[in-house]
């Protein structure tokens, strides 16, 4: 095994030693699978700052360090509004370990939490400060660096965030597609609409057709139809063995038009 | 290839072993210091074969650095029955709840994790506690009576 594992007490010590060529190891769902088949060579660098571990108010959102766990999000009072989105991912056990930065890489049919941050306009600080909109490290996820942490903009209201993820098995299964649905309303009318898609694509993605379909309108059942009919457009849904491009296709605006209608 | 040293806790006992680069926890808890009971499955996180508890948190110890075991708390099945059998032990065996026995392990301490924090769970608390465990032989569901039994009482130390 032609591995060597580097340990660093702070991030940016971590974020020097990564370089260009290592691989970074977080809550270990992603990197030690591909470590143990024997995917993974070279220099692994890991960090035990407490940093990425802490979760804290920031402005009109929440900072939460990249090493923050889908369980302790789940935990933490003031992000009632993730909860949903976290006890959606894996079982028990990958919500012990699976961290809310390594979702941002996970590859597709994973992500569902990233799809969440999508929708909701987070933001990314990369280790030595700079920050960059998600869906930009999305877009780019092997050139982002180090991400040290998130910064998730709170819903104006409970109304104006939703999450709904169709997977075969219940109650810990992988998923077909997810979506989430950042819907907030100024004097009855839908402004800074976001759909964010999971598995219609390589990374989670936003739908701009059927944010165009809602932005400006009111939601009732016409502009709900209208979105869900429109979703994919653009989108190049994969086929993999859960499903084909087709059935994604076919079934996304039934589930996105689920969504919707449970924040009417 | 450089071996690190590693200390932690199994079950209640010191231990001291050292650790090749990118061993993972299963293998250092089956090779390193001989706890056979927490088994090797996917290595992919997938099936919970391998779970323990950690500082009193179930995870898959195919998927943990064994270097990241320094200083934590680690539980295994091993550890479960003293003189006499764990609860969850016995009423595994009553119910049938072990077949090939292969996933066992993992639901014990899947189960276990479950009970510390919340001693009377519901059916629905029981089937989400242990969904990250495959079961290929029972259909779970002399699973989750025995686990039932010890939550509601049937069954004691």
């Amino acid at each position: 095994m032609a591995v060597t594992v580097e340990s660093h007490a702070t991030l940016g010590e971590a974020a020097r030693a990564l370089g260009s060529g290592a691989t970074y190891l977080g809550g270990g769902t992603i990197v030690m699978r591909d470590l143990n088949a024997g995917l993974v060579q070279g220099r692994v660098v890991r960090s035990t700052d407490p940093a990425l571990t802490q979760i804290r108010p920031m402005g009109d959102g929440i900072e939460i360090g990249a090493g923050v766990t889908m369980a302790a999000i789940a935990a933490h009072p003031d992000l009632g509004f993730l909860h949903p989105v976290v006890r959606a991912v894996g079982g028990p056990q990958v919500r012990n370990m699976a961290t809310i930065g390594g979702n941002l890489f996970a590859a597709h049919p994973y992500g569902d939490l990233a799809g969440a941050l999508l929708a909701l306009g987070a933001r990314v600080t990369i280790a030595g400060g700079m920050q960059r909109p998600v869906e930009d490290v999305l877009r780019d996820r092997a050139r982002v660096g180090l991400v040290a942490a998130i910064q998730v903009p709170r819903p104006r209201d409970a109304r104006a965030f939703g999450f709904r993820k169709v997977s075969r098995v219940k109650p810990k299964g992988v998923s077909l597609m997810s979506f989430a649905a950042l819907l907030p309303r100024e004097g009855g009318r839908l402004r800074g609409v976001r759909i964010a898609c999971v598995g219609l694509g390589p990374a989670p993605l936003r739908s701009p057709a059927a944010e165009r379909a809602l932005e400006g309108g009111t939601l009732d059942a016409a502009t709900i139809a209208r979105a869900a009919q429109l979703v994919t457009d653009g989108l190049d849904p994969p086929t993999d063995a859960l499903a084909s491009a087709w059935y994604r296709r076919e079934v996304a605006g039934v589930h996105l038009r689920r969504l919707l209608e449970g924040m009417l | 290839m450089a071996l690190k040293p590693v200390t932690f806790t199994l079950n209640g006992e010191d231990k001291a072993a050292f650790t090749e680069d990118g061993q993972n926890l299963l293998d250092l808890l089956r090779r390193g210091v001989g706890d056979l009971s927490p088994k090797y499955g996917c290595g992919q996180g997938t099936c919970g074969a391998c779970t323990v508890l950690i500082d009193g948190e179930p995870q898959l110890s195919c998927l943990v650095l064994g270097e990241a075991a320094q200083g934590r708390r680690i539980e295994t099945a091993a550890g479960l029955g003293g003189a006499a059998l764990h609860p969850l032990q016995d009423a595994f065996m009553e119910r049938f709840a072990a077949q090939c026995g292969y996933c066992t392990p993992g639901m014990l301490m899947a189960a276990k994790a479950l009970l510390d924090r919340n001693p009377r769970p519901g059916r629905e608390e029981v089937i989400e506690a242990i969904a990250g465990n495959l079961c290929r032989c029972t259909g779970y569901e002399p699973i989750i009576a025995a686990i039932l039994d010890v939550a509601e009482g049937r069954k004691r130390a």
